[in-house]
């Protein structure tokens, strides 16, 4: 009795109706009160337009070498106009890389390569770990046994190690080093989706579809995979943020993008040893890299927060 | 506990037997040749023959995983390509400069974090808190090899001729006695035993052998040098720690044990360390067992940047050389490190509830 009206003010404090609502629309608006999810998802919309648009909003071509065409030196400080650049010379508002390139423009484009790493190295994972964590947690036995041992292992390295090792076996190169950190994410998925294949298994419903003659296929993905599409998301929305961190690290050690590619962790790796003489080169790659993860894990946090029922009462 | 202890002891093995299983798999993996991926391209085919021969590398595979772990468990890692040294002793070498630091970094995250998170749980929605846990957001995002770059263009190049100048480089500057504390205590220290090579990992853990040999100069320089790479590797995790201390303390400060305690007229102080923190500590050690993964990880990069021949920057030469036997010995190594670091929060675990037992 008390629970339902608590439960009715609730639906009048949140404005609405009591018509149905889907979990996607309590989602969405429980996402918008949160000023940083709010602001991960601002970020990301600015980011996603700067990949799409990369080629239009890019003063040069990333891979241009400038010598002989604009008179400015290696490792040149940033030019910028409005704050005082002698305007007869050319503008470089993240100054001019070691090769004579623009920063700015490698950095736009490096913006591509980023979002492209976070999300198909989650993809990957998640396509994997949720086969393997399904088969594990809906056959139990020794499916569950032999899946579950075999992630343990995977989960005893520490995650960039692993990866370090599987590149250094596949060799360098930023397909491989996607596929290290692609491997090294599994476990936390299949972990996600055998817990909820679990919670689920034995639920009545389950149970009515076969009872109704529904086989394991459908079962699985129609009756016991929806349960585990909340926390994926909120698992592959953290994934992609430490993903690109990884990539970037692997690019770093110079296992992953390999030059001219302008990719964030391999421009900065490029760069390092003249972070005394020019830090703009170290400084501007790094803070694209931290604002991208950034973004991703305040959204990740938001949604994590938005989608917890058990938090539906409180307005923190 | 005890029983608990040593069932967990037990759970480990499978994990540490496929641990060498996958990084065995991985060196098989290498493609070409084993003998010129090891010896390189320019060995001629009488000499892989015999290499070959040699390594047992032309038995079936299972004998020859039973020759690796074999070898493993005497404590033979092989010899190294780049240095033609036995990969042990590179070991013994090196892993004090990393123990050094991950320590220092795991303290500092430790000191900082937990104070941090308590100070914004209990002063709830303060700026100290929004400030505390914006500097959380940001320190999870950050690479740990940018951050290192930026400390030292801050702290050695802007700072110079400050007193905050802060080495970029190294552990010690040179010129700084470095006596192992047994030499200077006058004691012989000679031969091969496993003495010995613990006096000699301990005479290279530089603030330690400073402390025992009374040599402060070299005290104060090594930490000098320390600073800068402990608090790159440290902010991950710290920021980590900072979360969630805050967020198990503000769902135990909301109990109702908390108010009966606060209501029979406890000091806040009292309240707040005894009865809330001690019950908040679970979820940390989880927390603080997951960062020791990044930290070891991190101490690869922040070993790199600031040029400490430690684990991490050996691993890290050796991938640039293509020195496999490292690359596969070292993760081999800290791979079992962070299984047994693994262990050893899983018992404080149950020691600090009683209530978890293995189900």
């Amino acid at each position: 009795m008390t629970d339902k009206t608590a439960n009715l003010a609730n639906l009048d404090k949140e404005g609405l109706s009591l018509k149905s609502v889907s979990l996607w629309q309590i989602t969405w608006r429980r996402l918008f009160k949160r000023k940083s999810a709010l602001l991960g998802l601002g970020i990301l919309i600015v980011l996603v337009f700067i990949a799409l648009t990369a080629q239009w909003i890019s003063p040069y071509d990333p891979y241009q070498v400038l010598i002989g065409i604009e008179d400015v030196d290696m490792r040149q400080a940033p030019c910028i106009h409005l704050l005082g650049c002698p305007k007869d010379q050319p503008q470089h508002i993240m100054g001019i890389d070691g090769n004579v390139r623009d920063q700015f423009s490698r950095l736009l484009y490096g913006t591509r390569l980023s979002l492209m790493v976070g999300l198909t190295t989650v993809s990957f994972a998640i396509i994997i770990g949720t086969i393997l964590g399904a088969l594990s947690g809906y056959f139990g036995g020794w499916v569950d046994n032999t899946i579950m041992r075999v992630m343990d292992v995977l989960l005893a390295f520490p995650s960039l190690l692993l990866a370090i090792a599987i590149v250094t076996v596949l060799g360098p190169g930023l397909i491989n080093a996607l596929l290290a950190i692609g491997i090294v994410s599994i476990p936390a998925y299949a972990r996600v989706v055998r817990s909820s294949v679990l919670s689920v298994r034995e639920m009545d419903y389950v149970s009515a579809t076969r009872a109704l003659g529904g086989n394991n296929f459908d079962i699985l993905f129609k009756r016991i995979m929806p349960n585990a599409l909340t926390p994926l998301i909120v698992q592959g929305t953290l994934g992609i943020a430490t993903a690109i961190l990884d990539a970037a690290a692997l690019s770093f050690l110079g296992l992953g993008a390999q030059p001219p590619t302008p990719e964030w962790g391999q421009m900065l790796s490029a760069e390092r040893n003249q972070v005394f003489t020019a830090p703009h080169l170290v400084f501007y790659p790094g803070f694209a890299i931290m604002t991208t993860v950034l973004a991703f894990n305040l959204l990740g946090d938001g949604l994590r927060d938005a989608l917890d029922p058990r938090l539906a009462h409180t307005s923190k | 506990m005890i029983q608990y202890i040593t069932r967990r002891m037990f759970m480990a093995i499978p994990v540490l037997f496929g641990i060498l299983l996958v990084t065995f798999a991985l060196a098989r993996l290498i493609p070409g040749d084993p003998c010129r991926a090891i010896l390189g391209e320019k060995a001629t085919d009488a000499v892989c023959e015999r290499f070959i021969h040699e390594r047992g590398l032309d038995k079936p595979i299972p004998v020859q995983f039973g020759v690796y772990l074999k070898e493993i468990i005497r404590g033979d890692f092989g010899r190294s390509i780049r240095y033609s040294l036995p990969v042990t002793r590179l070991l013994v070498e090196r892993l004090p400069t990393t123990v050094e630091l991950s320590f220092a970094a795991l303290t500092l995250s430790l000191i900082i974090g937990i104070p941090l998170g308590i100070i914004s749980a209990v002063r709830h929605n303060s700026w100290i808190d929004v400030l505390t846990m914006m500097w959380a957001n940001a320190g999870v995002s950050m690479p740990v090899f940018w951050l290192g770059l930026m400390l030292a263009y801050i702290f050695s190049l802007v700072l110079k001729d400050t007193p905050f100048w802060l080495p970029p480089s190294g552990r010690v500057s040179p010129g700084i006695s470095t006596a192992a504390f047994y030499d200077v205590w006058g004691l012989s220290v000679y031969g091969q035993g496993l003495g010995v090579a613990i006096l000699n990992f301990l005479s290279r853990l530089n603030i330690l052998n400073a402390i025992l040999s009374g040599n402060w100069k070299l005290l104060g320089d090594s930490i000098k040098h320390l600073i800068l790479p402990a608090v790159a590797l440290s902010t991950i995790p710290m920021a980590l720690i900072a979360r969630m201390t805050r967020s198990s303390m503000l769902e135990v400060l909301g109990q109702d044990y908390i108010r009966t305690a606060r209501a029979k007229g406890l000091a806040k102080r009292m309240v707040i360390l005894k009865h809330a923190f001690r019950n908040s500590l679970l979820p940390l050690v989880t927390v603080i067992g997951l960062s020791l993964g990044s930290l070891l990880g991190g101490a690869v990069l922040t070993e790199t940047i600031f040029g400490l021949s430690g684990l991490g920057r050996t691993l890290y030469d050796a991938i640039t050389a293509r020195d496999y036997v490292i690359v596969q010995s070292f993760t081999v190594v800290i791979a079992i490190f962070f299984v047994i670091l693994n262990l050893i929060v899983d018992v404080s675990y149950a020691y600090l509830d009683p209530r978890i037992k293995l189900d």
